[in-house]
């Protein structure tokens, strides 16, 4: 573990730039990423200006490889254009690289997830009555049901990570256990990145657990902010912070204006 | 038949009729926003618009009580946060009420896709089942695939009456070119009865046929062709200016309340006559810090074989 050793971690540090760190550290060199925008995105590109510099990046507009200079604010921004290798029109996108099976990692937000890894993005409340009409699928339905596997990035609060989604948009393992095979997805989510842990999923039941709480932080604070009786890791553990360099690239690089740092996803 | 070049004024007023279904092209990217404030100004009623990313441009026409039936697939303002017409119009029936049919991005594109080839529906896989969208919306059903037996999904195809489109540049005889990112221009258009297209630049044809393979709609299925530069503010148009991201996050303000939106509209529509007033509103100062610094790709050599 001489790598570990030779880390540099940052002392001051907000749980955004911990999330995003965290998200980062789920991606490996050379995958191929659908990336969401907002917090996600940050995680792909920290990870691609660290420990991934080979990640294959593809948004939703049909940009593939690229390597943004500045922060895209979305995700048709002509930034993604200047430098990528590729460009898909939009149903060639999801048709020709999701379909066929090409991605390997989704990278995704979402209003709402619940504890088998489904996301809203669609209402809160009735569809046919919502409290809060919500922007809909996008690519999300799609990107979590046929990806190799799922990183979901959300703020934690107690009326996001719910006991039931009031609607599957995206669907993660359904009602647990075997359901997402039954239904023909394979892959499903790994991992879900908060502002309060990291959490991930039972390889029998499929529910979410606790595997770290991010530093500073108590287990107990977490399942306080979760909306159902939470179940803990017991090799649970202190996330592994941030270092310097990625706080560094998060705050000078990325995102100096903080446009997505300091506020929370939709 | 060729285009005609028109004004974008004569392009409304001659192909876009009170209940028709119309499509818009754009993806972030070249939203025709001078032909959609253009169908504001006639006050065009009781459109059915399909766009899978409505964008400011649909939300406007929302506001202003153009529209009776929406299809889309993700309807926020991007990077930004909510489309405030469009959720007072599901939420609350105001203007009107707004019948909505939602689907992903995936199912968008495939209704594109399969209009555009003239084909009843478009095969995909049958994961959006998985999801709740399938239970509020017939244009997408499940059959036994007759090969393997596996389920699979029937997405219906879409024909619009009029496909609303941006590019960069087009020739007098309506040969539209795009580059950056295309989105779904191509099966919006060549699914559409009608289409308008507005460009940055009309060129000489000679400049078109140089370069066939930026080519995204052939003249003869374009109606009407549109020299309209800075038709795609406050979207961008990639190598002519960035998007004007200071607009997006005021709308986000400016468009809270239906009074506000309203004013909105009638500083930003209903008090220019066209998108040269319109820039003249916008201001130089504007203008000049959304220009791009160029940034050629190489010429490629196609072989001349005459």
């Amino acid at each position: 573990m001489v790598e570990w050793m030779s880390k540099t971690y940052a002392k001051d540090f907000s749980f955004q730039e911990l999330m995003v760190a965290a998200a980062s550290r789920e991606l490996k060199d050379h995958e191929v990423v659908f990336v969401g925008i907002g917090i996600p995105q940050l995680g792909a590109l920290l990870a691609q200006r660290t420990h991934a510099p080979n990640l294959t990046l593809i948004y939703e507009s049909g940009v593939v490889g690229t390597r943004p200079e500045r922060l895209p604010l979305s995700i048709g921004d002509p930034t993604l254009v200047s430098g990528t290798y590729g460009i898909f029109n939009f149903y060639e996108t999801f048709s020709m690289l999701l379909q066929r099976g090409f991605i390997d990692v989704g990278f995704v937000g979402g209003a709402q997830v619940d504890k088998f890894g489904n996301i809203n993005s669609t209402v809160i409340g009735d569809y046919e009555k919502p409290k809060v009409r919500l922007p809909g699928s996008g690519g999300g339905c799609e990107i979590a049901g046929l990806s190799k596997r799922i990183v979901i990035v959300t703020p934690h609060e107690k009326r996001r990570m719910v006991d039931k989604v009031d609607f599957v948009t995206s669907p993660g393992f359904l009602n647990g256990a075997e359901a997402r095979e039954r239904n023909g997805l394979s892959g499903g989510p790994s991992a879900v990145i908060t502002t309060m842990g990291v959490l991930r999923f039972d390889e029998e039941t499929k529910e979410m657990y606790l595997a770290s709480y991010h530093p500073g932080l108590s287990v107990d604070q977490v399942k306080q902010n979760t909306g159902w009786d939470l179940k803990i890791s017991p090799k649970v553990g202190e996330t592994e912070p941030p270092t310097v360099e990625e706080v560094n690239i998060l705050r000078e690089d990325l995102d100096p204006q903080g446009i997505f740092l300091k506020k929370a996803v939709t | 038949m060729a285009a005609q070049v028109m004004t974008t004024k004569e392009a409304v007023q001659k192909f876009v009729r009170d209940g028709q279904l119309v499509c818009f092209g754009g993806f972030t990217h070249g939203i025709p926003f001078a032909i959609g404030h253009e169908m504001i100004r006639q006050r065009k009623k009781h459109l059915a618009v399909c766009k899978e990313t409505p964008d400011l441009i649909v939300d406007q026409l929302l506001a202003a009580g153009c529209i009776d039936r929406l299809m889309f697939s993700w309807a926020g303002n991007p990077g930004v946060g909510s489309l405030h017409a469009f959720r007072r119009a599901v939420e609350q029936q105001v203007p009107n009420a707004v019948a909505i049919e939602e689907y992903t991005h995936f199912i968008t594109g495939a209704r594109y896709l399969a209009g555009a080839s003239g084909l009843p529906f478009m095969p995909v896989t049958a994961s959006v089942f998985a999801s709740d969208l399938a239970k509020h919306s017939d244009v997408f059903k499940t059959i036994d695939c007759p090969f393997t037996g596996k389920k699979i999904c029937l997405v219906k195809a879409i024909n619009p009456d009029v496909a609303i489109i941006h590019g960069q540049r087009a020739d007098r005889e309506g040969n539209t070119q795009m580059w950056g990112i295309v989105g779904s221009n191509r099966e919006i258009a060549m699914a559409s009865e009608r289409v308008i297209v507005s460009v940055e630049e009309i060129v000489d044809s000679e400049i078109v046929r140089r370069d066939p393979n930026r080519t995204v709609i052939p003249g003869f299925h374009v109606d009407a062709v549109i020299e309209e530069p800075w038709g795609a503010h406050p979207s961008y148009s990639q190598g002519y200016y960035d998007r004007d991201n200071q607009y997006y996050i005021d709308y986000e303000v400016t468009t809270r309340t239906r009074e506000t939106h309203d004013k909105f509209l009638n500083e930003w529509v209903f008090s220019v006559s066209d998108r040269k007033e319109y820039l003249k509103h916008l201001g130089a100062e504007r203008m000049v810090s959304l220009k791009t610094k160029s940034y050629y790709s190489t010429p490629v050599d196609y072989g001349y074989f005459g």
